[in-house]
């Protein structure tokens, strides 16, 4: 051990082994690519001052989503590693060790969840809901800011552990007693632990932002029961953040003290109690499942509603189903543990409570269905991915009813019946809403629409590699197979495996096609542009502003009168009005400080991981230093003169003149704008 | 902040509406505090048997300490609400007065912890001695870092009203700060509720 | 210059008089109790839970000002709230690990 170095050492690179070498050298070439890209575009000021330092919620969402699919890519090359490695190693060892598999199938599992869908789901929140109650902005800029450079950072060190060191090997759930110091020493869980430490901070805080703008900040007249569906699952998904998440920091904080000072919380011996881990683990991680879900049932609303032209079927049980979800959420963790030894009373008391909770989100299923039936439907990729989703999530969720059910589990857990349930219910739920809303929302971010065509190929690729890749999982549960298997001896198992390892490369395809679709829009932005703000014929809010939205998002506050906002508003003959007069708007400025509170929370992480704790120390002291700068700042914010305002609009009116019909207007089955109704 | 108490200060409606946000986010964020402590507390209770051979609260833990823990911080939470009312009253150096006598009642608090978690570990009874040890500092230890992180907070407090008087964002800062210092009150009356008293029994 | 903004300030020093003498009685009965052993043990863990919450209750009203008619209402519903997760968590996880304690010893 080094005083100033740590544990760290050059046996820390990776030249181990090629396969960890060629990881290590992609990581350090993407991120190189990257500053390359930048600096050959002469864009460092735009990034850094127009970018990195915004405290402008649109633009933070936007660079939530970006981190989110390029992690999507990192969490997708680790699930082909698995895919290939199993459709080979029948009575052989195929090409991945089995440490790297476990750190594969580790990472895998980390990434996917609290840095892809995680940032995924902040990502289009942040973006479209302080438009869709006719905010804004968030309640807490400064933090929204922080909150995302927190997550960057708890990605940064899982990408880093390719280059320094190693990953866990104790999977996404990191169980101890093997993940504990006396099994595992080395960095690898504590790279893990935080990563989801540091990146959970950020989740919690931005649950509570998000909860307080919604209570806070709404447009007048737009009561609770007039917001849109997609904010509804907003607020109950911000109360899951705020009151899981505690549990996660305080697992994980245990085990780190664990690793790190030699407490005895999960340890083998001197009065140590695993199980208490995962316990207290699950209390976090079911409600998590459904941080992850209830915002992509959020979008399916919007788009069902938008793209069936019809008004969305039951708001108040949708809005019903989604508060008994969340509060449901809370009394069913021990399902992730039925055979871990508890009576009967216990195990039969939360198999109960899991089968009541699939009955609220049912009861969505058939509203989304009302919605459709009778509808004229448009079927733009965003309507693809959902009825896409409407078939195959309810499999997923049928064979969750079924997990549900303490003896069935006893048979299935930890099963590839259980890793095909849970992708079943996760990549047609949360993925699939989350690529629907990414093309929605795409051209109120951007100013332009995502190109339709690539965008079907890439569904098509999707909805195909997946059941390609996970039916078999569900027949190879049935067949015996446990999860998490480097290689294996029972030959019936092989031919299943290969047909997923084919829809893995399909679902490849899929996110080629989604790079494909990103290229070609920008090639061919300006025959895709969207000119009124409204491209789709939109029903909420967000479709009033210009695309992209001004700074400020409404020159003018919305006089809301109804639910369904915007659509009441082109219906009444007020949708474009022009006000006579403008106010000045106060936004937040920009700063640095939130990126340097993420990026030294970086360092710290490193520090804590590689006991450099001089290093750590500091990154204490400089974090409480900027939050004490920031807290004594009483000047952070600036004015756009009513003046700049009236040419911002004037501006965003002479395009409204000049947009010569509504991009709908050409799509067939288009039923017609609402107008308002001819006085007799 | 109500429609007179706005108009009084001349703080605009919509820096009072911004101020009650603070407020409200401030006081979610003493929520999710809470589970972590209700955690902590429920992981206590699972593992206070587990001494693995080594000593109970029974034998570590002494009234007096707690009690004089308790006192000081019970009273520190009263003179923080002296220095609340001394800024409803605009009364600077009051504030200022009971600020500094909230921080000595606080620093007594943690002094009085720290020497008690430093006789713990010379016996041999720290954290890594046994599972029952590591819920306990862990739980008293986290409270204690909050209380710390308080006293910071304190003299961070005590400079803004130094150099920038009692205007509107020290004085909505300074009531977060209070809802901060009454919850470990709160916190400490739970934990000697159920770490020192039970354990001393 | 009143500066109240969310959580109204006290005018006066008076919830907080009241606060520190109910909150005093109530810690020092416990305290009492253990140091002198004068009750059996069950009885005193009794009175030293029951003294707890209404200790706390007393903190919240006296110190924190939160009443039933308090404004803003959020933050009571937030504390209700959490009050209920908490009873959900803390009393389920303590369901399950004593249960598993029974079964499995561990």
């Amino acid at each position: 051990m080094d005083i100033i170095f740590g544990r760290l050492t050059i046996d820390s690179l990776p030249f181990y082994s090629a396969i960890a070498a060629s990881g290590a050298a992609i990581t350090v070439l993407g991120a190189l690519s990257v500053a390359g890209v930048i600096t050959y575009f002469g864009a460092w000021r735009l990034v850094l001052f127009d970018w990195v330092s915004s405290l402008d919620h649109k633009k933070i969402g936007i660079m939530y989503i970006m981190v989110a699919l390029v992690m999507l890519m990192r969490g997708f090359i680790d699930a082909a590693m698995m895919r290939s490695q199993q459709a080979i190693a029948f009575n052989n060892d195929g090409y991945l060790p089995p440490s790297h598999f476990d750190q594969i199938f580790s990472s895998h599992g980390t990434i996917m969840i609290f840095f892809m869908a995680m940032p995924f789901l902040s990502g289009l929140i942040n973006l479209v809901m302080p438009q869709q109650i006719g905010s804004r902005d968030v309640a807490f800029p400064f933090m929204n800011s922080i909150s995302l450079w927190l997550t960057t950072a708890g990605a940064g060190l899982v990408l880093i552990s390719l280059v320094i060191g190693k990953f866990s090997t104790a999977g996404w759930t990191g169980y101890p007693p093997y993940s504990e110091s006396q099994f595992t020493p080395g960095v690898g869980v504590d790279y893990w632990l935080w990563a989801v430490l540091i990146s959970g901070i950020g989740s919690t805080m931005t649950g509570i932002n998000f909860l307080v703008t919604i209570i806070k900040c709404r447009a007048p007249g737009m009561y609770l029961t007039r917001m849109p569906l997609f904010t509804w699952t907003v607020f109950v998904t911000s109360i899951l953040m705020i009151f899981a998440f505690p549990a996660l920091t305080v697992a994980c904080g245990m085990l780190v003290l664990d690793r790190t000072l030699g407490f005895h919380f999960f340890t083998n011996a001197m009065g140590g109690n695993m199980m208490n881990y995962i316990n207290l683990f699950w209390l976090w991680g079911h409600p998590e499942v459904y941080i992850l879900i209830l915002p992509a049932f959020g979008v399916f609303s919007e788009v069902v509603a938008v793209f069936s032209q019809k008004r969305l079927f039951g708001y108040i049980s949708l809005v019903l189903a989604t508060m008994a979800i969340g509060l449901l959420s809370f009394t069913v963790w021990l399902h992730h543990f039925f055979t871990m030894g508890s009576s009967a009373k216990v195990n039969s008391f939360f198999g109960t409570m899991t089968t009541i909770i699939a009955v609220p989100t049912g009861v969505k299923v058939f509203d989304w269905l009302f919605t459709i039936f009778r509808g004229r439907i448009i079927f733009k990729t965003p309507m693809l991915f959902t009825l896409g989703f409407l078939v195959t999530f309810t499999i997923g969720g049928l064979s969750g009813v079924l997990l549900a059910l303490p003896p069935v589990d006893y048979l299935m857990h930890n099963t590839t019946f259980l890793i095909a349930h849970f992708h079943n219910v996760i990549i047609p739920g949360v993925l699939f809403g989350y690529l629907a809303g990414y093309m929605f929302w795409f051209p109120k971010a951007f100013g332009f629409k995502l190109n339709d065509k690539w965008g079907a190929w890439s569904f098509w690729c999707w909805i195909i590699g997946f059941y390609l890749a996970f039916m078999p999982l569900y027949v190879l549960g049935f067949l015996g197979m446990p999860r998490r298997m480097e290689h294996y001896d029972i030959a019936a198992w092989q031919p299943h495996l290969i047909v997923a390892a084919i829809g893995a490369f399909i679902i490849f395809l899929g996110i080629v096609c989604l790079g494909v679709q990103l290229w070609v829009s920008i090639r061919d932005r300006n025959q895709l542009l969207d000119l009124t703000g409204d491209p789709w014929n939109g029903r909420s809010l967000e479709w009033a502003t210009s695309s992209p939205a001004a700074p400020y998002n409404f020159a003018v506050l919305p006089q809301v009168q109804s639910v369904d906002a915007w659509w009441d508003m082109k219906e009444r003959g007020v949708a474009y009005q022009r006000p006579d007069r403008y106010e000045p708007i106060t936004l937040p400025k920009n700063t640095f400080i939130s990126a340097f509170i993420g990026g030294v929370g970086f360092v710290f992480g490193f520090a804590m991981i590689w006991y450099i704790w001089w290093l750590a120390v500091l990154c204490l002291v400089l974090i409480a230093g900027a939050i004490i700068v920031r807290a004594s700042d009483d000047d952070s914010d600036y004015t756009i003169s009513a003046d700049e305002v009236k040419a911002i609009e004037d501006a965003r009116f002479a395009q409204l003149a000049k947009a010569p019909k509504n991009e709908m207007e050409d799509e067939p089955g288009f039923a017609g704008f609402p107008a308002p109704e001819a006085s007799t | 902040m109500t429609a007179e108490a706005a108009a009084m200060t001349g703080i605009s409606p919509r820096d009072a509406e911004r101020y009650e946000e603070k407020e409200f986010g401030f006081w979610l964020y003493l929520m999710s505090d809470a589970i972590i402590f209700s955690l902590l507390f429920a992981t206590y209770l699972v593992m206070v048997g587990n001494t693995a051979g080594g000593p109970t609260g029974k034998e570590l833990f002494s009234i007096e300490r707690a009690s004089g823990e308790t006192l000081a911080l019970l009273l520190s939470s009263t003179t923080f609400g002296l220095a609340a009312v001394a800024l409803s009253a605009a009364d600077r150096s009051k504030v200022l007065i009971w600020l500094a006598v909230t921080f000595l009642l606080g620093a007594c608090f943690i002094f009085l912890e720290i020497g008690e978690f430093r006789g713990m570990i010379a016996q041999g009874a720290g954290p890594e001695r046994s599972g029952f040890l590591s819920g306990f500092f862990t739980l008293v230890g986290t409270h204690g870092l909050h209380v710390s992180v308080g006293l910071l907070w304190i003299l961070v407090m005590i400079g803004q009203v130094l150099f920038k008087g009692l205007t509107a964002p020290v004085a909505s800062r300074l009531m977060r700060l209070g809802l901060f210092w009454h919850f470990l009150d709160i916190i400490w009356v739970v934990i000697f509720s159920v770490v020192y008293l039970p354990g001393l029994l | 210059m009143d500066v109240s903004s969310g959580i109204p300030v006290e005018r006066t020093a008076r919830p907080y008089i009241i606060g520190i003498v109910a909150a005093l009685i109530l810690t020092a009965i416990p305290f009492g109790l253990v140091a002198t052993g004068a009750l059996p043990r069950e009885t005193t863990l009794v009175i030293i839970a029951a003294f707890a919450v209404v200790q706390i209750l007393v903190h919240l009203r006296f110190f924190l000002h939160i009443g039933l008619e308090a404004k803003p209402r959020e933050n009571l519903v937030a504390l209700a709230f959490a009050a209920v997760l908490i009873f959900l968590m803390v009393g389920g996880s303590l369901w399950i690990m004593f249960d598993l304690y029974h079964r499995m010893m561990v």
